[in-house]
């Protein structure tokens, strides 16, 4: 294991101290492990709060500001971070309009949400909504399993929930926006090397130097099938034909396609993987109407991509055009 | 020997709980490394060793602020599933024991399927989803069985420590359902669940009390 880091126990803490001198806009609460932002809370705006393991930089913590979130907890490196930090993250941002809570669908996040949500009403009758993102087509959705895990989407859904908080909008119609972007996303990874969490010092998972684990989740959980190592036009279509198979993207439904560097895969090969995926919709006849390419929703230093196509009305491109300001997103302004 | 159960006692059940799995570190992660995400050993290592350090400043009084103190601490410090499910079981644990001083062996049953239904509440697992509820349903009900047939709790608590055990060897063949688990389908099987071996150790040091 080669990492830039002192001890592995200190990764998150020693990372919050630097996010804290790189962008004094921010403010955060070591004690909670919270990054928030400098204006919060803003009085009569919703206040939108996210969080989650630690691992997948810049997700969430790099989407706090102007036009996005107001605050992100930060768990231990791939563990849902714990209630008390989100009670204090929604006491933080809430601004007397209430609050949203962005959860990925993973079993701890969601409880772990569901309890701050509990405390948050019994201590402080703070209005709390939650939102919870299950977009990976990788997973069979059924009542037999934890259900689809949140991923992509969820960056698409803290930017469009954002800026409709920003413009002033109620509680219930920022959650019922947000709730609309995770029903009209999917999305879907490929991992070509496994993650190495810094305290355990080896891979998560042993991958072949000519294999690739298709459907792959972003803490190195196992996907769909291992296959044998293919060019990334036929891994594009991998990616992209389940996803349009699952929501039905009909012929001049424009999309926004984002493609996900998961940590290890340098820029110039996800543009290579974005002109496939632009072929690939193309043909389909589902027009690109604002792409975003580039690393957002990692899994520590994993080799690999994923594709999200979020099916997108006027209204939620109104909403992606809308100023943002924060550390990894930023445009409009 | 006396049926009621001291405060001290339970405490002392809590730390023989937190050194079961201190000691099960290291195999409750590779258990967890198999089919969730290998940190469930260290996570709850984590959490008895804050849960025995609360209680070290403070011991409580009662039942109830002793397993609401348990409970929170779980809450507050492990993270995860784990900490929301062994923490609300602790705090169903708490809740229902209350302010009294002792605690009597039908009432430390019914405290039990308290806490059983606050992971039901907060997990909706149910039998053979492969998860800590096949471990600790039946340990409940053993505890039920025995004590209606007349055994004093420490008797009681064996079967329910018995009970645990094979509940947790029975969840090896299943098919997880809830959990980071059922992510994998077919490839859940043939592993033995974590939780379901964490809720055996605290049956196992249950036994070890002075009930």
């Amino acid at each position: 294991m080669k990492k830039l880091i002192n001890d592995p126990n200190d990764v998150v803490a020693e990372a919050l101290r630097g996010i804290e001198a790189a962008h004094t806009e921010l403010r955060v609460d070591h004690q909670h492990k919270i990054i928030y932002r400098g204006d919060a809370p803003k009085q009569g705006k919703v206040g939108i709060i996210s969080g989650g393991g630690s691992g997948h930089e810049p997700l969430h913590g790099g989407f706090v500001g102007l036009g996005m979130l107001d605050a992100a907890c930060a768990g231990e490196m791939f563990t849902s971070p714990v209630p008390e930090q989100m009670l204090a993250a929604t006491k933080l941002v809430d601004g007397g309009a209430g609050v949203l809570h962005v959860v990925k669908n993973y079993t701890g996040d969601v409880m772990n949400f569901e309890m701050a949500a509990e405390l948050a009403a019994a201590e402080t009758g703070a209005r709390v909504a939650s939102v919870v993102t299950d977009d990976d087509v990788a997973v069979q959705n059924s009542t037999w399993t934890a259900g689809r895990r949140g991923v992509g989407v969820t960056v698409l859904l803290e930017k469009i929930a954002g800026a409709a908080a920003e413009q002033g909008r109620d509680l219930d119609q920022v959650a019922d926006v947000a709730r609309k972007v995770n029903a009209n996303g999917r999305s879907m990874g490929v991992a070509l090397t496994s993650c190495t969490v810094p305290a355990v010092g080896k891979p998560t998972f042993e991958l072949g130097e000519g294999e690739m684990e298709l459907g792959v989740g972003i803490h190195g959980e196992p996907g769909r099938e291992r296959l044998p190592l293919a060019p990334v036009s036929d891994i594009a279509a991998m990616l992209v034909e389940p996803i349009l198979a699952d929501l039905p993207f009909t012929s001049g439904d424009p999309v926004i396609a984002f493609v996900n560097g998961l940590g290890g895969t340098p820029l110039i090969e996800l543009y290579v993987l974005f002109n496939e995926v632009n072929k690939i919709l193309g043909g389909h006849g589902v027009p690109i109407a604002r792409s975003l390419v580039g690393s957002y929703i990692t899994s520590l230093d994993m080799a690999g991509a994923s594709i999200t196509l979020l099916k997108a009305d006027d209204e939620v491109l109104s909403l992606w055009d809308a100023p943002v300001n924060t550390s990894a997103l930023r445009w409009g302004i | 020997m006396d049926e009621n159960v001291t405060t001290a006692a339970l405490e002392e059940w809590v730390r023989r709980f937190a050194h079961q799995v201190a000691e099960h570190r290291d195999h409750l992660t590779e258990l967890d490394a198999a089919i969730g995400d290998a940190d469930h050993g260290s996570n709850m290592d984590r959490g008895m060793k804050a849960a025995v350090a609360a209680l070290d400043e403070s011991p409580p009084a009662t039942a109830g602020a002793l397993f609401s103190k348990v409970g929170m601490t779980l809450v507050s410090s492990v993270g995860g599933a784990s900490g929301p499910l062994f923490g609300t079981l602790f705090l169903r644990i708490g809740s229902t024991l209350g302010d009294a001083e002792t605690t009597s062996a039908p009432q430390f049953a019914a405290a039990l399927r308290a806490g059983l239904g606050g992971v039901v509440d907060r997990g909706k697992a149910g039998p053979d989803d492969k998860t800590m509820y096949d471990a600790l349903a039946p340990a409940v009900d053993a505890l039920d069985v025995a004590l209606a047939d007349g055994a004093d709790l420490a008797t009681g608590l064996k079967h329910a420590r018995d009970a645990a055990a094979a509940g947790r060897d029975a969840t090896t063949p299943m098919l997880a359902r809830k959990g980071r688990a059922s992510y994998l389908g077919e490839r859940s099987v043939g592993h033995q669940d974590p939780g379901a071996t964490t809720v055996a150790l605290l049956l196992e040091a249950a036994t070890e009390a002075p009930f």
